[in-house]
């Protein structure tokens, strides 16, 4: 969202304070395509598909999706800021270990909520000191951490499990609140609202920007770079360890296996929904459509029975398409005009 | 846009190529793998539809995820239940994490067995073992015997000393000796599953039993190492080894002759059997119960015991008459 100043060629009275009109840009914008994608995905998969307009099996099929979207969200601010988190999967498997640990210790429900939510926000900690305190780039701290989260999960668990959750926490990830909404389907809902809001309306939101796009320049300009970041990292653990309490009550079981290989599909759909993997630009709005293009395309692959390594191949041109197209489009313009 | 309609293209033809709608009337059973891309899962799909051609009225779906994990074996559940198939079969990759999903599954009609590697009992109806402890242990013995017309020595090379299921299988085998007379067990020694330690305790044996006539390792690190062992002493034909391996893993030493013939799993059995009790199950011909006896065409009855587990059948011998069949398949 890199909005450059120019002169208007009026007689420079006024300077406007956005170039195009909101209607305008939402028409040339990212959100716009993704969107058209989405629906695509969902006609054509009525189309294929006899099972896939069906209230049940739409509710069942945004599982496929709302856990990850949970850490994407916060992953977007992340990346736009210019960091990454990689370890946001072993967070889960560590932040679920803890949980079934203390389950044999005979912890109730709250109890399993607040060890979720606190290893969640300390592996974040953790992340957000090395990289602000020590000045150590983000890939390759979470790179590491990401061995050494998951490396704990497994020596306390080796090949065992950890079962036996108190019945009524099933609901986070079982539960239905109204009808097919599922408690996840809401959680994530407003998680997704609460995102939008911190990134779009405060000003911790154009900070995250200023940082991704300059964060010199956003030293200079008295923001405190280093606590935005900080805050990011914490945050980022802190959804991932809500995506473990949501993953561990739907499954009923730990394993250190848990959510393994999550942190790209969690990437992969932040980059889907149009977030600069360089940082400074990127939209809320546009990483939940990603979301649910994601989710459907998995399911409807899934209700056709096509195998996962085609999925995911999919998956990949997607990805590569989506973002190759406007770049394409561009050019041809560029060259159309000169 | 030409990305976008390729794109688009891309997906009508996956979705025409693809989408099979069967006929309204045909029981359709779905084997759930670990994941695909794994010879013997291929192999156990192949049996599926053996049962389905036998059947008639079958529909074999054979799906898994991409790799082995709980949470892919849940999406395909999931997109399995939406599609209101008939039973699911499923080789499970965790035996917990997969119970909510198959209840659901149960709940809304779905018959759901499990078969190799097994789900907690209240998440299915029925669990097929491959075969039973009892008949692992007769098995390796009477591999020995079946080339010791006249008796002999053997000795047994295990995984380690604390390994559970090569324990139980010896102390199984044991039991059934006194059926094998002129055999003698003369000695047990532990390889401790790694290819050098098993290598060097069958050269001891050797050494140590001059009249050995044969070696049983019931660990698949085991056998090749022993075989390998007894191939380098020039002593292949004297010395049998034999026990549970690979098919893909000893077919060189079927060849030499250092192992005459050995035992394990036939993937092919395990996908027929497994389909088989899916269909009786879910047509009502028979029901799961402790102390049942249900069909399975041509591999006979499954009785089930008080946790609804059943074993399919002796491990199945593998030998220089079929081992090409099956040595590229796991």
């Amino acid at each position: 969202m890199s909005v450059t100043a120019q002169d208007t060629g009026s007689a420079g009275r006024q300077i406007p304070d956005r170039l195009k009109s909101p209607m305008q840009r939402f028409l040339g914008s990212w959100e716009l395509l993704l969107l058209g994608v989405a629906v695509a995905v969902f006609i054509l998969n009525s189309f294929a598909s006899p099972y896939f307009l069906d209230p049940w099996n739409l509710s069942d099929a945004t599982f496929n999706f709302t856990e990850k979207a949970m850490i994407a969200f916060a992953m977007a601010l992340l990346i736009i800021s210019g960091e990454i988190d990689l370890s946001v999967a072993s967070i889960i498997a560590l932040a679920s270990t803890a949980m079934g640990f203390a389950v044999q210790m005979g912890a109730d429900t709250p109890m399993l909520i607040l060890i979720g939510l606190g290893v969640g926000l300390a592996c974040g900690a953790f992340n957000g000191a090395l990289v602000t305190g020590l000045g150590l780039p983000s890939i390759v701290v979470t790179i590491g951490t990401m061995s050494l989260f998951r490396g704990i999960s497994y020596i306390v668990l080796g090949d065992k499990a950890y079962t036996g959750y108190p019945s009524d926490f099933a609901f986070f990830g079982q539960g239905y609140v109204w009808w097919v909404i599922s408690f996840e389907f809401l959680l994530f809902a407003l998680v997704a609202i609460v995102f939008a809001v911190i990134l779009h309306r405060t000003n911790f939101g154009r900070a995250v920007y200023v940082i991704g796009n300059n964060p010199v320049g956003a030293l200079f300009s008295g923001i405190r770079v280093t606590r935005v970041k900080f805050a990011l990292f914490l945050l980022t653990g802190l959804m991932s360890g809500v995506a473990a309490i949501c993953l561990t009550s739907r499954l009923g079981a730990t394993r250190p296996s848990i959510a393994f290989g999550w942190e790209l599909e969690v990437v992969t759909m932040v980059v889907l929904g149009g977030v600069s993997i360089l940082g400074g630009s990127g939209s809320i709005p546009g990483v939940v459509i990603a979301a649910f293009v994601m989710g459907m395309v998995t399911f409807g692959f899934g209700l056709l029975n096509v195998p996962g390594i085609v999925m995911s191949i999919f998956i990949g041109l997607l990805l590569i398409g989506v973002i190759a197209l406007p770049r394409i489009a561009r050019r041809i313009l560029a060259k159309r005009k000169a | 846009m030409k990305l976008w309609k390729s794109l688009l293209a891309a997906t009508a033809v996956a979705a025409v190529t693809i989408a099979n709608p069967a006929q309204a009337e045909d029981k359709r059973i779905a084997l759930v793998v670990k994941a695909l891309g794994i010879g013997f899962f291929e192999a156990a799909a192949k049996g599926a539809e053996e049962a389905a051609k036998e059947l008639g009225d079958v529909e074999i779906i054979y799906t898994g995820p991409t790799d082995t994990t709980a949470e892919g074996q849940i999406e395909v559940i999931n997109a399995l239940i939406a599609q209101k198939v008939d039973a699911i079969a499923i080789s499970a990759n965790d035996q917990d994490a997969l119970v909510p999903a198959l209840k659901k599954a149960m709940d809304r009609g779905i018959t759901v067995i499990s078969w190799d590697s097994g789900v907690a009992p209240e998440g299915r109806q029925l669990h097929l073992n491959p075969s039973s402890n009892p008949l692992i242990g007769n098995m390796i013995i009477k591999l020995a015997a079946d080339h010791l017309p006249d008796g002999g020595d053997v000795a047994v090379l295990s995984a380690s000393a604390t390994a559970t299921n090569q324990n139980i299988w010896i102390e199984e085998m044991n039991k059934v000796k006194d059926n094998y007379p002129g055999i003698n067990v003369v000695a047990t020694v532990y390889g401790d599953d790694l290819a050098d330690k098993s290598y060097r305790e069958a050269q001891g044996l050797m050494q140590t039993y001059p009249d050995l006539k044969a070696i049983i390792a019931p660990t698949s690190v085991g056998i090749v190492a022993a075989a390998q062992a007894v191939s380098d002493a020039e002593k292949a034909g004297q010395i049998n080894v034999t026990g549970l391996g690979l098919p893909s893993e000893m077919a060189g030493h079927i060849e030499t002759g250092a192992s005459k013939s050995f035992a394990i799993w036939n993937p092919i059995d395990l996908g027929y059997s497994a389909t088989m009790l899916a269909y009786n199950l879910s047509t009502g011909k028979a029901e799961a119960a402790p102390g049942a006896e249900i069909e399975m065409g041509r591999m006979g009855t499954l009785t089930l015991n008080d946790s609804n587990e059943g074993a399919m059948a002796d491990p199945f011998v593998y030998d220089s008459s079929n081992i090409d069949d099956f040595k590229d398949i796991f």
